[in-house]
């Protein structure tokens, strides 16, 4: 790969010769013309390719550029010196004018914190947005101006239930257990064992029944739903629906968040229990208490308004998830990746409003005396 | 290369779904630097035929060579190598959507070749530019037009500059004037490359337009039932079913 240049009254003859294959590094034109040194203005660029051998796009690369460099240089350059089948590829190179490139410009820090602080405001304001419209679609629903999707809600529930069961029921064991270990290590240096089922289950039926469910369901079931109304929103079926005259609200939103909304507090339920017997074992088997023991120490201090605060949170949480899932899948953009941000948006913004909910629920019961 | 050797040669290939059997007994050649179509009905199995000539799918029986070899008679990295000559333009574009026109372009490049960062560069506007689209570098595939996805990953297929071009119905999803370009395009890039060009479509404007000779899959006697020039193919045609294909006409008119 290798180019000379001849000078002849006025124009550069430019001489590429041997193999040009794309392996190679490639020359590039304005070296060339500088190293060939003209003794007078040079005022077109001419070529010889009476020596060149192989070629491929390395040297249709280098003639294209030898073509633009003629024109902002304001050199004539004569294609028609080149072989037919190299001057048709370079006048096809040619054949529709650059297009103006966008540019991107950096916003400053200053910039960058005011677009922060209107994202976060108008993801407020969406969310907010995005309940009401759900809420009108339940109200329609009670006076049936909205038709229940029964099909939707039903395989949304089972998935939400039914197949949930498997991981709810290994993960409400292990912090059952959990409970235990920490609660009989703390409570042994007191001499006060016999008060680790009050500590499982006060725990497990207020705070962390809940909360754990309503974690995995957020990683399962609300990803879930941004996704699938992510692929429907890339593959414009959403826009199907609304052609229609179909709200996707109605269709698509309200059927799976009353699904979710009704399986969690379901789940909870069987969280609670399935973690108490997690602590039991744990009680019995390895810090000397009977089952009767570990089950008298459970019924005396735990009372119902502790489970119905575990129920009423998994309520929340589970409307929480359903409208974080739809309404990140529903904002999807239009390619492929779009969908995978939506499916992990959904996740973050589900965990971070189930903990604050939490934190808002338990302020709530303390003030309340609940 | 000896030039007497077919592009590709097809012998006695069979194409099954288990015990489905969806096309058999093809046999024809694609000589080197022709357009040569594969068409027919929905369903007929053109776009499984050509999974075959590129090698993602192992015929059920008979053999697929590229430039007079057996593509299953070696092993998986000649055959990857033996890919790697051949370029392919799929029916929904499969542009990587995450990347820039530049990128998608530049990656068979980058993996493929030692070239430096700024040659790659160089290649990627020239090939952009043979489709005609200078200046689209930093454009990411849903900033621009369907045709305009189509003409880049056209410019994605050639990037290593292939022997054989593949084109899963190119001209699908676009209007009269996007189709006419892409089939210009199609014809100037043979004639500038010499590249021999497969193409599957049931489009008949293109087909008349591009093709040297046209293969017609039956999906009735599930066989190739023709294959010659298309406008050859209608004034002779062998048999109804490839009449009524090429004149777009129904059975009982």
């Amino acid at each position: 790969m290798q180019v000379d240049t001849r000078y002849s009254d006025g124009t550069l003859i430019v001489r590429p010769t041997g193999d040009w294959t794309i392996n190679r590094s490639l020359p590039d034109i304005q070296s060339v013309v500088v190293g060939a040194a003209p003794s007078s203005p040079v005022t077109a660029v001419a070529f010889d390719t009476s020596e060149l051998d192989d070629w491929d796009s390395s040297l249709v690369t280098f003639l294209f550029e030898t073509v633009e460099y003629g024109r902002t240089h304001d050199l004539e350059v004569q294609t028609d010196t080149l072989p037919p089948s190299l001057a048709r590829l370079v006048s096809l190179s040619q054949a529709v004018p650059e297009q103006e490139t966008k540019t991107e410009e950096q916003p400053s820090v200053l910039a960058r914190i005011g677009h922060w602080g209107l994202n976060a405001y108008n993801e407020v304001f969406d969310f907010i947005t995005f309940t009401g419209r759900v809420v009108r679609s339940l109200l329609g629903l009670l006076t049936t101006q909205v038709k229940m999707r029964w099909r939707t809600f039903g395989v949304s529930l089972q998935s939400s239930t039914a197949s949930a069961l498997p991981i709810v029921t290994i993960i409400s064991l292990l912090v059952g257990l959990i409970i235990a270990f920490l609660g009989a290590v703390v409570l042994r240096r007191f001499g006060a064992e016999y008060y680790v089922s009050y500590l499982v289950s006060y725990g497990m039926l207020r705070e962390l029944g809940a909360l754990m469910t309503a974690i995995i369901m957020t990683g399962r079931t609300g990803a879930a739903f941004a996704a699938e109304l992510g692929s429907m929103k890339v593959g414009e079926e959403i826009d199907a629906l609304e052609t229609f005259s179909i709200s996707p609200i109605d269709f698509l939103v309200t059927p799976r968040v009353l699904a979710i909304t009704l399986a969690l507090p379901l789940l909870t339920l069987y969280a609670d229990a399935i973690g108490i017997v997690g602590g039991m074992a744990v009680a019995v088997t390895m810090f000397n208490l009977t089952t009767t023991q570990f089950l008298t120490g459970l019924l005396e201090p735990v009372v119902l308004s502790d489970a119905l605060v575990g129920i009423g949170k998994a309520v929340v949480y589970g409307s929480i998830i359903g409208l974080a899932g739809c309404m990140r899948g529903l904002q999807t953009g239009d390619d492929a990746s779009a969908v995978g941000r939506a499916t992990t948006s959904a996740v973050v913004t589900g965990i971070i409003l189930i903990v604050l909910a939490n934190a808002i629920i338990d302020w709530a019961a303390a003030v309340l005396q609940f | 290369m000896p030039s007497d050797v077919p592009a590709i040669s097809v012998e006695d290939l069979l194409l099954a779904f288990g015990s489905f059997v969806v096309m058999k007994d093809l046999t024809f050649d694609v000589e080197s630097g022709e357009i040569f179509v594969i068409m027919g009905g929905s369903g007929s199995g053109k776009s499984t035929l050509l999974k075959h000539m590129i090698g993602l799918l192992r015929p059920s029986a008979g053999t697929v060579r590229l430039n007079g070899q057996d593509l299953w008679a070696m092993d998986e990295e000649e055959r990857s190598a033996m890919l790697r000559e051949t370029g392919i333009l799929y029916q929904e574009d499969a542009l990587w959507s995450t990347m820039t026109l530049a990128e998608n372009v530049g990656l068979p490049l980058r993996e493929h070749t030692q070239l430096t960062q700024s040659d790659i560069d160089r290649i990627v506007s020239l090939k952009l530019a043979l489709v005609g689209l200078r200046g689209f570098e930093s454009f990411y595939p849903h900033e621009i037009s369907g045709g305009m996805q189509k003409r880049a990953a056209l410019a994605r297929a050639i990037a290593l500059d292939p022997d054989v071009l593949f084109f899963d119905e190119p001209t699908s999803g676009l209007d009269p004037i996007s189709s006419r370009r892409l089939d210009d395009l199609v014809l100037q890039l043979r004639d500038s490359l010499d590249t021999t060009i497969v193409v599957v479509s049931h489009d008949l404007e293109s087909i008349f337009t591009i093709a040297d000779r046209a293969l017609y899959l039956d999906i009735t006697t599930k066989t190739m039932t023709a294959l010659g020039p298309p406008k050859e193919l209608r004034r002779n045609p062998p048999n109804e079913r490839v009449y009524h294909f090429l004149t777009r006409s129904l059975d009982d008119e």
